[in-house]
């Protein structure tokens, strides 16, 4: 197994430029996910590194060895990486046996201690070595792309979006016995997806990618909690997206006086709180709350979605575990647990932030407008 | 290297047309007035239309309601008579005419002629249109319902508009095979082009005349090309959900029952049950004579041993162009496909014409010989493999290409572990299309055979010029035999190699 790294690659297919410079870097052993949404570039990516594509400028190198840039690229076939496409891509016309075994030299293939091995390593029974694809689940399918892809050792495991195509429940499962597979062979991978908490519960480390550029490249955690920009945080998980001023290194907004998590500049800002974050209770038991009006809840069991309508307007959702749930339309009060997280307005998420001065900007044209009529 | 291949291919098939464009233009204008604009043409020109027009009027009225009451209705023994309307495509439309006229002479008219082409040619309209009601998705008809619709305006607004692709499609391959039937024609005397293309040849070997009818021929069948594709527009209609359609209800028939197996036992009775009857009539009749059981037996050999030929080369021919067709879609890979069914909608007389004299002015060496032959059944029958390869192609996506080629597998690899057996059953499918397709060609086989080699087709042919009905009827009867399974393919997937 070996570390990868991408320097500076970019891709267009003809005049659409995908990629716009790429730095990447996979850790020896680590799963890596690529997250973002869907025409991001993502699976481009993931195409140059196996080499089924070539970048049009920068280099690939998995461990020492440059794959492609420096000239000719190295063929897919001898850069040992596997893997794992969309549906699984099972070749219909052979055995679950002789899928597994594909890449491997002609007397190995034979070996049924390795079959057997193959497909114990992804948690399916021996007893499906002789069924063909069409007989098996989704889920089961995914676990064979993914022990195929294993069995020749490869350098990395390139898995591109393996579970979209699955049901919910078989999705949890499936993505359990793949990561436990790659975490028992060691194996360096990548993983495409563009659903958040796929990458935010099986990686090590999350890339987040944007309109062909990777944005932010952290750990699960730290992308949670402190997410780059505005338009990460909302990628990566719900949020509470305010309107804030900051002063005394202290937020003030219609939830309250709230403390920031990391130092910002004095001024009109936004701050991101996440939905955990908000604690509802009676409108008597916390005086010091602000008092929101229960728009709906969404209840999931485990837990539930609670959208507040705020006296300003705004609708902010909260989260809370399933057991005492407020009923539409009461009051509540709302209390802010933890720290916010304050982007100065300016450099805030790009959209929010734009569109809002652009309606400032305009307003304020109009009140001219008017005010010359007068005169 | 495949564009190259596709190109020399499709340069292949459209060779006939060629050859007629560039003779006309050698001849000029005012040759061209000379040779069409005479009142021969114009006779052969009414002969030729009323009996295209009567026929697929006929086959879409047969073919339509045979259908619905197959796809749709309460009649008793549906899957019955389902393979029972597809048989008479066992029997070739010339051993048709062949026995009914040997029965009844008096049907050398524009009657005879109709019922006898009618009662061959109805299953191409009832094929896709059976195929289309099964693929008829009932959802969209209890949607229509829930709308508020009538049963009468679902029938117009939903049903009818999906079934248009495929009736205009079978009228189209009704129309395609009337303009290039032959032997069905010359047999019941009922003059029309390509018989007074293959008198004129005959009596005048190789002349003008016979080249400027066949230009006439082709104009014909090219504007019925066009004419389909302006007709059928754009429509495509898919399912747009995945998985089985549920089943449909079958409309009750009630006291009409009777009346529906009536129609339908007249029918197959009249399509099926006569050339059987007649065939076996006259094969008791001939048996007075001693079977000429080598001659069968040699005659039997030259006819599979050419078709097995011809289908390897034409699914061969196919390759490149079903392959790019999916891989590299795109103008260039549609154009060539587009051209070798053009290519193949040229009738076979017109294809032989065209070879007879190409090879007797560019490659005298080539003239008569089994490799011409072999062209011709090439280029009238490449549609056949082309859309097998095709769909097998679309069966084997790039993504396992991929896959195995990051599993360290090399091109030629890749090819043979997993390429070629993907492709494999399509491509046998179109193969033995084409096989059956020569198996009974008749037209080509006539004017392009060397000296010498016999076919089926061709040994009845002579047999029944000398009006020996008796021995014509063992060649007869092979030839029914041989077809039969193609019969069977098409029955059971009704879309594959009769939608071209």
């Amino acid at each position: 197994m070996s570390s990868l790294t991408v320097s500076e690659v970019t891709k267009s297919f003809g005049a659409t430029p995908v990629l716009t410079g790429i730095d990447l870097h996979v850790p020896n052993r680590s799963l890596t996910a690529l997250l973002g949404p869907s025409g991001c570039g993502k699976t481009t990516l993931l195409r140059l590194i196996a080499g089924f594509d070539e970048p049009d400028t920068g280099a690939i190198a998995v461990g020492d060895r440059t794959v492609t840039g420096a000239g000719r690229g190295v063929p897919a076939r001898r850069r040992g990486i596997g893997f794992v496409p969309q549906e699984g891509g099972l070749f219909p016309h052979l055995s679950v046996a002789a899928n597994v075994t594909f890449g491997l030299p002609r007397r190995e293939r034979r070996d049924p201690g390795r079959v057997r091995d193959l497909l114990a390593l992804v948690g399916l029974d021996a007893a499906l070595a002789e069924r063909h694809p069409h007989q098996l689940s989704g889920g089961q399918q995914q676990r064979v792309a993914l022990a195929r892809a294993l069995a020749p050792r490869p350098s990395l495991v390139l898995l591109d979006e393996p579970f979209s195509s699955l049901d919910a429940g078989l999705r949890e499962d499936t993505r359990q016995a793949v990561a436990e597979a790659l975490y028992a062979s060691g194996a360096t991978a990548v993983l495409v997806t563009h659903d958040q908490a796929e990458a935010l519960s099986m990686a090590d480390q999350v890339a987040v990618m944007r309109a062909g550029r990777l944005v932010q490249l952290a750990d699960p955690q730290t992308l949670y909690r402190h997410p780059l920009d505005l338009d990460v945080a909302t990628f990566v998980g719900d949020a509470v997206v305010l309107d804030a001023d900051v002063r005394g290194g202290q937020a003030h907004c219609e939830l309250g006086v709230l403390p920031l998590e990391r130092p910002c500049p004095e001024g009109p800002s936004r701050i991101l709180l996440r939905p955990e974050q908000l604690q509802l209770g009676g409108r008597t038991a916390a005086p010091t709350g602000t008092i929101a009006r229960v728009h709906s809840v969404e209840f999931y069991g485990h837990d539930a979605r609670v959208l507040l309508d705020l006296p300003s307007g705004l609708q902010v959702t909260a989260r809370l575990d399933g057991s005492v749930l407020p009923a539409d339309g009461a009051e509540v009060a709302v209390a802010v647990s933890g720290a916010a997280l304050a982007f100065p307005a300016r450099a805030a998420g790009r959209d929010q932030a734009g569109r809002d001065q652009a309606g400032r900007d305009q307003a304020g044209r109009d009140q001219a407008g008017r005010d010359q009529a007068v005169a | 290297m495949l564009l190259a291949l596709a190109v020399l291919v499709a340069a292949l098939a459209l060779l006939p047309l060629g050859y007629i464009a560039g003779f006309t233009v050698d001849v000029g204008w005012s040759g061209v007035r000379e040779l069409v604009f005479r009142p021969r043409v114009g006779e052969l020109l009414w002969n030729s239309t009323r009996l295209v027009v009567g026929t697929v009027a006929c086959c879409v009225v047969l073919g339509l309601g045979a259908a619905w009451l197959v796809e749709r209705s309460s009649v008793p023994a549906r899957r019955v008579w389902h393979v029972l309307l597809v048989a008479p495509l066992a029997v070739p439309a010339f051993v048709n005419s062949y026995a009914w006229i040997s029965l009844l002479p008096g049907l050398d008219t524009y009657g005879g002629a109709l019922l006898v082409v009618t009662l061959s040619y109805f299953p191409f309209i009832y094929l896709p249109v059976a195929a289309a009601f099964r693929g008829l998705d009932p959802a969209l008809e209890e949607t229509a319902r829930g709308l508020g619709l009538s049963a009468w305006a679902v029938f117009r607004r939903v049903q009818l508009p999906q079934l248009r692709v495929a009736v205009l499609g079978g009228s189209l391959l009704v129309a395609l095979h009337l303009l290039a039937e032959f032997g069905a024609l010359q047999m019941l005397r009922f003059p029309t082009f390509t018989t007074a293309i293959y008198d004129q040849y005959r009596a005048t070997f190789n002349g003008p005349g016979a080249t400027m009818l066949a230009g006439v021929l082709v104009l014909l069948c090219l504007g019925l090309l066009l004419a389909e594709l302006r007709l059928r527009g754009r429509a495509a209609y898919a399912r747009s959900g995945r998985g089985a359609a549920r089943p449909h209800r079958s409309a009750p028939l009630g006291r009409l029952t009777g009346p529906a197996l009536l129609g339908l036992g007249l029918l197959v009775g009249l399509a099926v049950l006569v050339p059987l009857a007649s065939l076996t009539y006259w094969m008791l009749t001939g048996s007075s004579s001693a079977l000429p059981v080598g001659e069968l037996l040699s005659t039997t050999g030259t006819t599979l041993g050419l078709a097995a030929g011809a289908a390897v080369v034409t699914t061969a021919l196919a390759f490149p162009t079903g392959w790019l067709v999916v891989r590299a879609r795109g103008r260039i890979a549609t154009l060539l496909e587009r051209s070798t069914y053009l290519g193949s909608a040229v009738p076979g007389i017109v294809v032989a014409l065209a070879l007879v004299t190409l090879s007797i002015r560019a490659t005298p060496w080539l003239y008569q010989t089994v490799p011409v032959l072999v062209a011709a059944y090439a280029i009238l029958f490449l549609p056949l493999a082309i859309v097998n390869v095709r769909s097998a192609v679309e069966q084997s996506p790039r993504i396992y290409d991929d896959v195995s080629a990051a599993l360290g597998s090399s091109a030629f690899d890749r090819l043979r572990r997993v390429t070629l057996p993907l492709l494999a059953p399509g491509l046998g499918a179109g193969a033995a299309l084409v096989f059956l397709a020569v198996v009974t060609e008749l037209t080509a086989t006539l004017l392009l055979a060397p000296t010498g080699t016999t076919t089926l087709a061709t040994a009845f042919w002579s047999a029944t010029s000398g009006l020996e009905y008796g021995a014509a009827a063992p060649f007869a009867v092979l030839m029914v035999l041989l077809s039969a399974p193609a019969t069977v393919l098409l029955s059971r997937d009704a879309r594959r190699g009769l939608t071209t």
